[in-house]
């Protein structure tokens, strides 16, 4: 151990997959009361070395040093890591939805085959009052926010007695301020002296909240480095091991503009409303431009490109292609007509998980092409051979199954995917959301490269200065409607917050 | 990550390992096993288990005996009803249990149209025959639409939604004819079920290695295996990627009702009629060993039609070892039951990675040893 502070050591760590060495002579360490991010690329090692520390995965090679234990200690499963005080909490919630959040909180952990109801939700009562977290003991855990759950996931940890909590991208699917509730229960932990390792994409969020970072890339440890040491540019740099590719180059790219001639539009919609309670809406896009729909969690983004695609039930409005009327009632005729759609969830609604990487590249233009008219394998392998060099995408094989890959090489197979169709309109919900930066602005390049060649694309995502940085139009969007539409020199982030906003003077 | 090359070398472990995974290596294992068991049964009976004879049936027509041909008899109605189980099981994540109620009603659909009111036929033509059996497979089919309906669009869980045709079917097959107990004594109309004349070998066989071929063609010439795993492995991306769960879900059970109808005039012709509340009783639970013994999920997703087919054959083979070592038919069940959890349980994934590892921990062990030496 370095000092009496240290509280985890992991020394010498290594780990192989077959054919891949995820993890090489890695060592890390933490100390009481330090939130230490974790970052790096997808594929850097980041979560290997957290299911090493969890003993989900088991190390070939290196030792984990605990405070408070002369040897080194064996993980040799999550209950192992667990009696040693190591938690951990996903970024998906893995508590019971249907039972109360005293249940969720004790679960598992009820000694004999009694169990004391009042005592139980007395003292997760105690608990969540101590930490500050807004939910009552025998509320139904589904009827809590996402965050609350999460908070209930943490409190979880600390009433079990946890040194060590390992936050694994717990962000990633909460609003600003559910973030910064969750950032004062961290803050709380620190000063009673939890060491908290956090792993996110977030680099404003790193900043606001660590003390150390350590840095990992391609299985290997770049650094430790403590936080004011390191300004932003210099993270960045070290996580892509490469001179930072600054993002205002690409904020020199020349946005192309189809002009003001309403003629040019390739899709255009009236009173486009759907089943899932958005109110109806305008739209259209032309030849070559980027476009994007802007606003808060839950404002309806995401449903109004799901009602362009025909993904949920529309129940109002009409689509014109090229000024021509058309329906769309299902997704089958909204790829018919050219339009491509990315999926905000990439687990629930884009991949295919048990399909090789071949058949989820395929997958779109098979089902365009016909039920009766398959692809022959070697046209199949080609296709996915084609797209595998072009998007780059880090796969052992394209029998690989899609599963298997890091979730940025996902998020590229399914882009692939819908590129193979060679749609005129493509539609990208969050595709930079949980992957890393490098692929993120591979894939904001890949967009302007797209509507440079005259595709029009539409791209969401929740973090503005991306949408600042590809969208030439943004559309608005507050409470399931449509407030306000930005243009030109308007494109900023002042401008959107400020939009958003806007309804207090209505 | 860094990607390591690795040398392609050939080694016995990454031999073991590749035969471990790959899926028929379950239902072949399995027939292995059996045969061994019955090669050393032999050594305590008085007669081989292997032996086949070419007899005379009644008709003076030649017919191969012994019990690899029952296996072969038998199995093939399995194998057939396996195709479906299998494309069921994928798509919807559940089972059909209804199967031997849909065997009786199929049975008795073919049975009211060849006897007619009489209840009795002394013959049949093929005429007749025809239009017996395509009633049959359309009235199989209504009910494998009707299972997938309550399946796809009212979503409710598939062993459920079978359960109601499961109770009522054997019912329903006696209502068709009136509660009666129709009788064809015609020669031809076993062939089915039996033999062709001049042909030794039981015509199931002929009639399976048809269906096989069929689904092989379908399968290849059109998406079916595709979707159908798409929507059993995601349902939600399949719909975005402009698949209709709805209709692959319901498809996947009207192939399986054709399955049924085949099955149904194979049933009554080996019978010569049909008892209702007996006719292919707990096949369904057969067809369901099959899949599983194939190494197929029975919570659907990935599908191997091959190894379903060969997991057939080999719960059959599990069958005729069982009588042939004299097991009460009564007690057959409790003795199936035990062979099929160990199966299952070698099949399962979790299982076959253990075994994996162990087998590369030992050969690693074996290089060091030589590296020391």
């Amino acid at each position: 151990m370095k000092d009496d502070r240290t509280i985890l050591e992991m020394k010498n760590i290594h780990k192989s997959f077959p054919g891949v060495r995820a993890l090489q002579a890695v060592d890390f360490s933490l100390c009481e009361g330090e939130i230490h991010a974790l970052m790096g690329e997808n594929g850097a090692g980041k979560s290997t070395l957290i299911k090493v520390l969890t003993g989900v995965y088991e190390k070939d090679e290196g030792q984990i040093f605990l405070k408070g234990h002369e040897k080194a200690v064996v993980i040799r499963s999550p209950q192992d890591a667990q009696k040693l005080g190591i938690s951990t909490v996903y970024q998906e919630i893995t508590l019971c939805p249907n039972l109360s959040v005293a249940e969720n909180m004790y679960i598992g952990r009820t000694k004999g085959a009694t169990v004391g109801w009042s005592k139980m939700n007395k003292d997760a009562d105690k608990i969540l009052e101590s930490l500050d977290i807004p939910a009552k003991a025998t509320q139904q855990l589904a009827s809590c926010s996402i965050a609350v759950q999460q908070m209930v996931a943490i409190a979880r940890a600390v009433d079990m007695d946890c040194k060590v909590l390992i936050l694994d991208e717990p962000t990633s699917s909460l609003d600003e301020q559910e973030v910064q509730k969750l950032f004062k229960l961290m803050r709380d932990l620190k000063s009673r002296g939890v060491g908290i390792i956090f792993v996110t994409h977030f680099l404003d969020q790193v900043y606001e909240v660590c003390d150390k970072i350590t840095v990992l890339r391609d299985g290997q440890l770049v650094g430790e480095f403590e936080i004011k040491d390191l300004p932003r540019v210099q993270l960045v740099a070290k996580m892509l091991g490469k001179e930072f590719d600054d993002t205002s180059e690409i904020k020199n790219t020349e946005l192309v503009y189809g002009g003001d001639d309403a003629s040019q539009c390739v899709f255009e919609a009236k009173d486009l409303a759907s089943n899932v309670g958005i109110k109806p809406f305008d739209f259209y896009i032309k030849k070559g431009e980027v476009n994007g729909f802007t606003g808060l969690l839950g404002s309806g983004r995401s449903e109004s490109v799901r009602a362009i695609f025909g993904a949920d039930k529309v129940i109002s409005g009409t689509v014109k292609k090229n000024g021509k009327n058309i329906k769309i009632s299902k997704p089958l005729d909204a790829m018919k007509n050219g339009i491509a759609y990315l999926p905000e969830d990439r687990k629930r609604d884009g991949i295919i998980g048990d399909l090789s990487v071949r058949d989820n590249i395929i997958l779109a233009l098979q089902v365009l092409k016909g039920f009766f008219r398959p692809f022959s394998k070697a046209q199949a392998n080609k296709f996915a051979d084609e797209y595998i060099k072009l998007l780059d995408i880090k796969t052992a094989s394209k029998d690989t199954p899609i599963k298997s890959l890091s979730g940025g090489n996902q998020q590229k197979v399914i882009l692939a995917r819908w590129l193979l169709t060679h749609p005129e309109y493509l539609i990208l919900d969050e595709p930079t959301r949980g992957i890393d930066i490098g692929t993120k602005t591979e894939i904001q390049k890949l967009v302007l490269k797209l509507a440079s060649e005259g595709m029009a694309v539409t791209f969401i995502s929740s973090e503005t200065d991306e949408m600042v940085r590809t969208c030439s139009r943004l559309v608005v969007m507050r409470d399931r409607k449509v407030v306000g539409e930005l243009s030109g020199e308007d494109v900023n982030q002042n401008m959107i917050m400020s939009t958003i906003a806007g309804g207090d003077k209505e | 990550m860094t990607d390591v090359k690795v040398k392609k070398e050939f080694s016995i472990g990454a031999f073991m390992g590749s035969i471990l995974r790959h899926q028929i290596f379950i239902p072949a294992a399995a027939l292995v096993i059996l045969l061994l068991i019955n090669l050393v049964g032999d050594f305590f009976k008085d007669s081989s288990f292997f032996t086949i004879s070419l007899l005379h049936n009644s008709a003076g027509n030649p017919v191969l005996s012994g019990n690899l041909i029952s296996v072969l008899d038998f199995g093939s109605e399995l194998a057939i009803l396996a195709i479906g189980m299998t494309l069921v099981t994928a798509a919807t994540g559940g089972q059909d249990i209804s199967v031997g109620a849909t065997i009786a009603i199929a049975g008795s659909v073919v049975l009211r149209i060849v006897c007619g009111a009489d209840g009795v036929a002394y013959s049949v033509s093929p005429g007749t025959l025809i239009l017996a059996f395509g009633a049959a497979c359309v009235v199989a089919m209504i009910c494998g639409a009707f299972n997938g309906v309550l399946v796809a669009i009212f979503r409710i869980q598939p062993m459920i939604a079978t359960l109601i045709l499961f109770t009522a079917g054997r019912s329903i097959a006696s209502w068709i004819n009136g509660g009666a107990l129709p009788r064809v004594n015609a020669e031809s109309f076993t062939y089915f079920a039996g033999f062709i004349p001049g042909i030794p070998i039981p015509t199931p066989f002929f009639v399976a290695v048809g269906c096989i071929i069929i689904i092989a063609i379908v399968l290849k010439v059109t998406n079916l295996g595709l979707y159908t795993q798409a929507v059993g492995i995601n349902e939600s991306s399949s719909k975005l990627n402009g698949i209709n769960p709805v209709s692959i879900k319901i498809l996947s059970f009207v192939i399986l009702g054709l399955c049924v109808a085949v099955c149904g005039l194979l049933k009554v012709s080996r019978a010569s009629g049909i008892t209702y509340s007996v006719i292919a009783k707990d096949i369904e639970m057969d067809a369901i060993l099959a899949v599983a013994l194939g190494g197929n999920a029975l919570s659907g997703g990935k599908f191997n039609m091959t190894a379903s087919i060969m997991g057939a054959y080999v719960i059959q083979m599990l069958t005729t070892t069982l009588y042939r070592f004299e097991v009460e038919p009564d007690a057959l069940p409790a003795y199936k039951a035990i062979v099929v959890i160990v199966l299952v349980v070698i099949s399962a994934p979790t299982v076959r990675e253990k075994a994996k590892s162990l087998w590369t921990k030992m050969t690693k062990g074996q290089k060091k040893v030589k590296e020391v030496a």
